[in-house]
């Protein structure tokens, strides 16, 4: 397929955005300044640049604990990512949730769902209030390959079959949860097989190829939207980094790391673009200043920001007094 | 006098998995990440290479399926540990752990036991935010045919599988997530320990302090606090939540007069509730003063460090509500 360029050149600064905020908030770990759990993406961005770039502003996106990207793709500034990482007031769950619990309702953004699993259910319900409603739009949800072992799963497959829901499963198969490969803990290793038992229409795509992640997911969302019922895509991609700063990834050979990372999905689209004569070194520099300056200007808002009061800790827990 | 070594408590669970496995052949440790990751805390790391793949089994994401499965390996005479990281996962397995494990020794008649250990962390205190760090071990506690236990202390952690294991019903060990990297001295022969019973940490004649698990460390600082200002409190750590040892309670808060229950889950419908009611029902006449709570705040737990920490029974809090109660000022 021949590139747009204006368009390709978006794709990649998509994913160099993530992957700048991502190396930061990594740093920002060693540092200190981010606690708790902290999830990195490096190595995923095609997936949650290319099927965001298939959805519509306003489709619902439910996400994992490891969805700083997502949640900048969706229109969370880079600002209101940190300072919650930071735990920060100017954070956008206001210091409450953490790098794993980033929501956004202007964005349509449910999560940040740290319970393996739990997102789905919700993403079914979601596409079921909105068909119910009249709306023609579609729920996004991704997970990791781990999940489609949860209950949740099937049945959560199960019922976006049955009535027919708008619902695109994402599947993001880095091939380990945590530290247990795919092939040691499932006796189905295909999940385009699992999903397809539940009813709902599956493929499998190079997930550290941005083109055919986002040319599947637009082709999947057209036919969802169409009001086919759920589709799910499983996307074969990679971390790079461990399974969080936690882990001290004892479990997976480095030559396995390394020849993945031979396939880094931004260094092979600039590879691609290069070789059409769609990138030269100016363009290139332009984005990846663009990137870290934008990283940076987050990282001071988070240290500028001041921390929540802790006698504001009650709020947020109902609904705040309506006055009349 | 024994001799003793340091040790931190992930350690102390650590040896006292690994001689569970030496010793009887019946005994397999199954879990999310046990095996080849060595434990989402570390806790069972090294175990994999020394005992093999069919006695430290990785599981599926998939808790309800796993901790059924434990249920059934016990009914067939296996001695299964399981381990669900944190009590916000076991939530997944709570049919099984509720409507099975708990009850099938009743509905069968007493056919059926299931002699089954479910080892969890639990708890704040990494700031790994809500779905990370809750408290919630008191709900457990309110099912009858489960045993609850809590070990607070290097002794326990070391001691308390072995007695878990001999029992011939459900126990469920909660780990404080906190308490993990925690060093102290522990006797080199150090072995099992009863499960059941409550343990006085610090004799005390003046208020009872009643508290298990993570929070034990605080109420020792908060009673060393009061010491310095006259007030000589006793801290009772629980050890057990089901059963509760009400006899020890009743005995301190005797004793003293006073009782102030510091307990991590939420204040409401919480274990520290029933504790004061079992003092009320038993030992009114005895008190001096209201029994009082410092339980954590009513929110879930926030991920921002000074947001978390002021959710929790803090050592201020701790000595605040022993003050209220005018010890040393009459
Ligand atoms: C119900 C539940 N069980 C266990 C965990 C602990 N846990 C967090 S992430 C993870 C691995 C998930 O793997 P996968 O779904 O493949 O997603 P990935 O991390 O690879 O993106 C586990 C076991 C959890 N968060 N929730």
């Amino acid at each position: 397929m021949s590139l747009d360029r204006a368009h390709a050149l978006e794709l990649l600064r998509s994913m160099m955005r993530i992957r700048r905020l991502e190396e930061r908030a990594a740093e920002l770990y060693q540092a200190e300044k981010i606690r708790g759990f902290l999830h990195l993406y490096i190595g995923q961005e095609a997936v949650a640049a290319g099927v965001i770039a298939a959805l519509q502003p306003g489709d619902p996106v439910v996400a994992t604990y490891r969805e700083h990207g997502h949640a900048l793709l969706r229109g969370i500034s880079a600002d209101a990512v940190m300072a919650e990482m930071f735990g920060k007031a100017g954070g956008c769950s206001g210091g409450r949730g953490g790098s794993m619990h980033l929501f956004c309702t202007g964005a349509r953004l449910y999560g940040g769902n740290a319970i393996v699993g739990g997102g789905l259910p919700i993403a079914a319900g979601l596409a079921l209030g909105d068909k119910m409603q009249g709306r023609a739009d579609v729920t996004a949800v991704f997970f990791g390959e781990g999940s489609a072992a949860e209950g949740t799963f099937s049945e959560s497959l199960n019922l976006a079959a049955l009535w027919k829901l708008p619902v695109l499963f994402v599947c993001e198969n880095n091939l380990y949860a945590m530290g247990t490969a795919l092939s040691r803990s499932q006796s189905q290793t295909d999940v385009c097989v699992k999903a397809r038992a539940q009813g709902v229409p599956a493929e499998s795509v190079d997930g550290m190829d941005v083109v055919a992640v986002e040319e599947a997911a637009r082709r999947v969302v057209a036919r969802v939207r169409g009001g086919g019922g759920p589709s799910f895509l499983e996307l074969h991609t990679y971390r790079f980094r461990a399974h969080s700063m936690f882990d001290p990834e004892l479990y997976r050979p480095k030559a396995e790391v390394e020849a993945w990372r031979k396939r880094d999905p931004i260094v092979r689209f600039v590879a691609r673009l290069r070789d059409e004569g769609l990138l030269d070194d100016e363009t290139l520099r332009g984005i990846e200043e663009g990137a870290a300056a934008e990283i940076e200007a987050a990282v001071a808002f988070a240290e500028e920001s001041p921390w929540e009061d802790p006698a504001t800790l009650e709020r947020h827990l109902y609904a705040e007094p309506v006055t009349p | 006098m024994s001799t003793t070594r340091r040790i931190t408590y992930r350690e102390a669970v650590r040896e006292a998995l690994r001689e569970a496995l030496q010793r009887d052949p019946r005994v397999f440790l199954m879990g999310e990440d046990v095996g080849a990751y060595g434990g989402c805390f570390a806790v069972s790391k090294g175990l994999l290479a020394e005992f093999g793949e069919e006695r430290i089994r990785d599981t599926p994401l998939s808790e309800a399926a796993f901790v059924g499965a434990g249920i059934g390996a016990a009914l067939a005479g296996m001695r299964p540990i399981v381990e669900v990281m944190t009590v916000n996962f076991a939530l997944l397995a709570l049919d099984q752990i509720v409507n099975n494990a708990a009850l099938l020794r009743h509905m069968s008649g007493g056919q059926l036991g299931v002699p089954l250990v479910i080892r969890m962390a639990t708890g704040p205190g990494r700031q790994l935010a809500a779905q990370h760090s809750h408290s919630l071990e008191g709900w457990l506690a309110h099912i009858p045919g489960l045993k609850v236990a809590v070990p607070a202390t290097l002794e326990d952690a070391r001691g308390m599988l072995a007695a878990a294991l001999a029992d011939p019903d459900p126990v469920l060990l909660f780990e404080s997530i906190r308490l993990y990297p925690t060093a102290g001295d522990l006797a080199v022969d150090a072995g099992a320990v009863p499960l059941e019973g409550a343990a006085v940490r610090r004799p005390g004649r003046d208020v009872s302090l009643v508290t298990y698990g993570g929070a034990l460390p605080r109420v020792l600082e908060a009673a060393g606090q009061l010491a310095g200002r006259g007030v000589e409190a006793e801290v009772l750590d629980l050890r057990c939540l089901r059963p509760l040892d009400t006899h020890a309670i009743l005995a301190s808060v005797t004793k003293t007069r006073r009782a102030v229950v510091i307990d991590e889950g939420w204040r409401s419908g919480s274990l520290a509730a029933e504790v004061s009611a079992r003092i009320m029902e038993n030992a009114f006449y005895e008190l001096d003063a209201p029994v009082a709570r410092v339980c954590s705040l009513e929110v879930p737990v926030p991920y921002a460090r000074h947001l978390e920490e002021a959710t929790l029974p803090t050592v201020e809090r701790i000595v605040a509500a022993v003050e209220e109660m005018g010890i040393g000022h009459g």
